[in-house]
């Protein structure tokens, strides 16, 4: 069973994520392979997709109002086409939930969150090795990044240059 | 240079905070090694042959006395006494331990200094011209923008997990002492015809097991445009980069295997379309780093002091440390003195902890307390009264730092290869040091003229053998080693690659060779104003292919 986690901690996932071959219900929270999105979209279903890292996010576009979840697939935790997946989808306005989906580990959590990241749903072997305590340390072990335009942490920038302000040199 | 501000050092703190969590999750199990490995590889600590090897990061290789002592401390203090200046104008320690590691990382912070993407595959260390704010023709000091990216790029949340490692390299002069035609980025600041500053954008260079010269990404870039572009181009980078093959995710196979024009299409539509102006730096942000950079206010001094004059004539050996290692300064009565790290029989880029400190003693009396490590490996102090050189040559002499070989045939570049890497399939060093004992007569050294010799242990090419006017590349065939030698590489805005002279020669062999291949060149020159760089581009490589090989049989 996958353990999901996101800034508030553990969740029981209230998704089920529907396998190739499995008959599609019509109620419920599904996360549906992308290439039965087509088929899933008149169910009476609350819809979400899984997006293998493969795969070019600008091809959900037309669909982002009749999605609640994207879940972007992470096959190792050092494949990181998935970081930029997360922010282009975002950046396309995709308002729903944004899951990672795959062995990620702590220690990216916070680079996720700040790509508009909303969860993980990590595989047993990574939520043994790291309990949540591990999750919950990383957002703002950095407390402001150098970049400007992300999700969730602060500009060292843009602090400056409050602070430059402030300081009635601005 | 860039002084760290509150959030510098709150930032580079809060790094060696989490690396030491690292460490410990790491002995307690919660990391595995594949998960700890890349994490200690992103803050430059590498498993070698014998031991851990720590890389410190130098930024676009500017120094202080204060950082150049404290690395002499780190070198007395966790490592053997000496420390190893890279191509990438950093410096390695060869033998710190794992549980010290993060003591050292603090001790660098204390002096603004850390080892951030110094490995791994995200956005190394931005590499600049040596001779940034003092080199007459240049049009801007390079380093502010390659400060602007290194802010920009560390630590940054979608960009630490690419497929391979990234390289970029600014120059703000014509002239490329940068070689940013064989990085993935290289950015060259330019005057377009309105006379605006801003960059021409090369992407798609680099060397390894597929060297490559960089092709045009954009002919002018607006200078406020730097962060959105270059942010554009790593996204398209790490969305469609290879990750099926380590040896093909670098950036200039995607470019070679898109086409240029398809990948410049699909920059300039993320370029176009994402929100740039989240992206940009405030206004003055620019400015703010810029001031750190003003020129250096020097006292005016004569360009040519009697003393300077007699002390040439006193003494040969000065005067031709003067001809080879200084480098003509905008302001005149200044010169940028070279200290070359490669005397003979030495390993290229090594220093000791003693050198360090009078090196930094050196550059905090004659030099504006400036040093610059060079992607050649050796140590540039770039601001010195043409008055002061003769006690600055005899300071150096004391540590037996004096060589006068700069861009001569014992001015190698050289990768650690066998002796530490678990890479190298070849020694390097000891080769480096046999050619260098081989051509170790000075007059000689200067009969031959400028010549770069550039060896690397093995194809990743860390001794950029590709683009050195000899290019040497040890090999390892089928448990002996073997050395391909190349010729007419070069590393400039005329950069190209060399070309192979055929077969390999073996270790013994290496030397011998070398002394052939310049013997022919002193044979063939048509005067001896023309370099073996021009030379072979007049003649090509048959009759190098013939002295090598003909007598072979």
């Amino acid at each position: 069973m996958p353990q999901l986690i996101d800034r508030l901690g553990t969740a029981k996932d209230p998704w089920v994520t529907l396998g190739a071959e499995d008959v599609l219900p019509d109620s419920g929270a599904m996360i549906v392979p992308l290439e039965r999105l087509a088929e899933a979209l008149d169910a009476g279903l609350e819809l979400g997709v899984h997006l293998p890292n493969d795969t070019d996010p600008a091809g959900l576009k037309p669909y982002f109002d009749r999605l609640s979840l994207i879940s972007v697939g992470f096959p190792s935790f050092s494949d990181g086409r998935g970081f930029s997946i997360g922010h282009c989808l975002r950046q396309f306005g995709f308002q729903g939930r944004l899951r990672a989906t795959g062995p990620v580990i702590s220690d990216q959590f916070d680079y996720l969150l700040a790509c508009g990241f909303d969860e993980v749903s990590l595989p047993d072997s990574i939520a043994e090795r790291q309990p949540l305590e591990h999750w919950a340390a990383t957002p703002g072990r950095i407390s402001l990044g150098y970049q400007r335009g992300l999700a969730g942490r602060g500009s060292i920038l843009d602090a400056r240059r409050a602070a430059s302000y402030a300081a009635g040199r601005g | 240079m860039y002084r760290y501000d509150e959030f510098d050092h709150r930032f580079v703190n809060e790094r060696v905070a989490e690396f030491r969590d690292q460490v410990e999750r790491r002995l307690t199990g919660a990391l595995n090694e594949a998960e700890f490995k890349p994490l200690r590889l992103m803050n430059g600590l590498y498993l070698q042959l014998h031991a851990y090897m720590l890389r410190v990061a130098v930024p676009y290789g500017t120094l202080d006395s204060r950082q150049m002592r404290m690395l002499a401390h780190i070198a007395e203090t966790w490592d053997k006494g000496y420390g190893h200046f890279t191509t990438r104008q950093n410096i390695q320690f060869n033998w710190p331990r794992l549980k010290d590691v993060p003591d050292i990382l603090e001790a660098l912070a204390s002096v603004e200094m850390h080892a951030i993407q110094t490995s791994g595959n995200c956005i190394r260390n931005i590499t600049s011209d040596p001779y940034s704010g003092v080199a007459p023709e240049e049009i801007e000091d390079p380093r502010i923008t390659a400060e602007m990216l290194r802010q920009w790029s560390s630590l940054h949340p979608e960009f630490t997990y690419l497929g391979r490692k990234f390289k970029f390299a600014v120059t703000g002069s014509e002239h490329d002492r940068a070689a940013i035609k064989v990085h993935d980025i290289g950015i060259q600041i330019i005057r377009n015809e309105a006379g605006e500053v801003g960059y021409r954008v090369l992407v798609g260079g680099g060397l390894g097991r597929t060297p490559m010269i960089g092709k045009e990404l954009r002919a002018f870039l607006p200078k406020a445009d730097l962060l959105p572009y270059v942010e554009a181009a790593l996204r398209v980078y790490n969305l469609h980069g290879r990750r099926d093959n380590k040896y093909k995710a670098r950036i200039k196979i995607l470019v070679h295997e898109t086409g240029i024009d398809e990948f410049r299409a699909q920059v300039e539509h993320e370029f176009a379309t994402m929100d740039r102006a989240a992206v940009t730096a405030p206004e003055g942000e620019m400015e703010r780093i810029a001031a750190y950079f003003a020129p250096p206010e020097l006292a005016t001094k004569p360009p040519a002091p009697v003393e300077f004059e007699r002390m040439q004539k006193l003494d040969p050996d000065f005067a031709q440390w003067v001809e080879r290692n200084t480098y003509a300064h905008r302001v005149p009565g200044y010169a940028a003195a070279t200290i070359s790290l490669k005397p003979i029989g030495g390993a290229p880029g090594d220093a000791t902890a003693e050198q360090m400190r009078v090196m930094a003693d050196l550059a905090e009396t004659y030099s504006v307390d400036a040093m610059r490590v060079t992607h050649e490996q050796n140590i540039v102090l770039p601001h010195v009264a043409i008055g002061d050189l003769y006690k600055l040559y005899r300071g150096l002499a004391s540590i037996g730092l004096d060589m006068p070989n700069k861009g001569l045939v014992t001015d190698i570049i050289a990768c650690p290869g066998l002796d530490y890497c678990a890479l190298a399939t070849a020694r390097s060093i000891p080769v480096a040091q046999a050619i260098s004992n081989r051509f170790a007569d000075n007059k000689r050294q200067r009969e031959i003229g400028p010549l770069s010799i550039k060896i690397s242990g093995c194809i990743n090419a860390c001794g950029h053998h590709h683009i050195g006017h000899i290019g040497i590349l040890g090999l390892d065939k089928a448990g002996v080693e073997s050395y391909q030698i190349t010729l007419g590489g070069e590393s400039t805005e005329d950069a190209r690659l060399g070309d192979r002279t055929g077969p390999g020669f073996g270790y013994d062999e290496v030397p011998g060779v070398v002394e052939k291949i310049i013997d022919t060149y002193l044979d063939l020159r048509e005067g001896q104003r023309e370099t073996f760089f021009q030379t072979y581009r007049r003649v090509g490589m048959e009759p190098f292919k013939e002295a090598l090989y003909a007598t072979a049989d």
